[in-house]
């Protein structure tokens, strides 16, 4: 954009701080999560036999497949990006609904694993969990709620790129303008750093 | 001025970002593929390392942080210097920890 064409229409607009608004939320997240990292290196460490043998039960093709999943869909968000910024509004669509269904493909593997262990009876407050070691009730504890509440950020991404698209369509997020769709964008590789995390904690290290 | 600046246009190209992807991934395979192998204590010290090398490229190229404005940067190192802090303080206190 040039300044003249600024001074034409008297757009207001400060793409770098409507970003910076947006890492500012990120940061917050970061608390949010950072507490529940402490949480769990502080359990692993007090209980590791017992986080140890509970980690063991993890699917971890499933763990790894989610992960790749989650990657690939990093990749199609910044690619919509890239697409907008050259100008392909159909393009930067299509990625935008691969995302999405990216999105959705993890959930419905979570779906999975997670009916899995509830067949088992390893959900919390249950008698079968109740009756194991306190490590591994702790172990199942941190596993529910933090890759539970990953797992609702993963809704609300898929969600909040819902609306891009709408906005998208609608003219709203223009290769002008799509602010927008970059600040989806780093709350959608926020989501996709926290499972880079939780992936080796939770199915890796034994 | 800075109103040449607040409505940046770059110019991205679709090959940097697949690379990037491909990078990934791969490390993905790695963490899986060394989990199996018992080194002992640093078997988490490995895996948080790839974990750790992936976020990074995630944020310097995903998030764009390596062509975002100067600030952005360092907003993000005093969030991981807090977070190092934090571990740190927590950690020495668990140190002690007899079982």
């Amino acid at each position: 954009m040039s300044t003249q064409e600024q001074a034409v229409v008297h757009e207001h607009r400060d793409d770098i701080r409507s970003r910076m608004g947006m890492w500012l939320f990120l940061f917050s997240e970061l608390l949010l999560f950072g507490g529940l990292f402490f949480m769990y290196s502080v359990y692993r460490y007090t209980h590791q036999q017992d986080f140890s043998i509970a980690s063991k039960e993890m699917n971890t093709f499933l763990g790894t497949l989610n992960t790749v999943i989650l990657l690939t869909s990093s990749l199609t968000m910044v690619l919509a990006i890239v697409a907008m910024q050259k100008g392909k509004r159909i393009l930067s669509i299509f990625y935008q609904l691969v995302t999405i269904a990216f999105g959705l493909t993890f959930m419905v593997n979570k779906v999975i694993e997670w009916t899995h262990e509830f067949k088992e009876g390893n959900f919390p407050g249950s008698e079968v969990l109740s009756s194991r070691p306190p490590g591994q009730i702790l172990y199942f504890g941190l596993y529910y709620s933090m890759v539970g509440l990953h797992g609702l950020h993963v809704l609300v991404g898929m969600t909040v790129i819902g609306f891009m698209t709408v906005y998208t369509i609608r003219n709203k997020i223009t290769p002008e303008n799509y602010v927008k769709l970059e600040a989806a964008g780093l709350y959608w590789h926020l989501v996709d750093i926290i499972w880079i995390f939780l992936f080796p904690l939770f199915y890796l290290i034994t | 001025m800075e109103e040449i600046k607040t409505h940046d246009k770059k110019t991205h190209s679709y090959g940097i970002y697949v690379l990037v992807w491909l990078t990934l991934v791969a490390l993905t395979g790695l963490t899986a593929a060394v989990a199996g192998i018992n080194f002992g204590k640093f078997s988490i010290l490995v895996a948080i390392l790839i974990a750790v090398v992936k976020s990074y490229l995630v944020l310097t190229e995903f998030m764009h942080l390596k062509s975002e404005e100067r600030v952005f940067r360092v907003f993000a190192l005093v969030a991981l210097l807090f977070i190092v802090i934090s571990l740190t303080l927590l950690f020495s206190d668990y140190s002690s920890y007899v079982r």
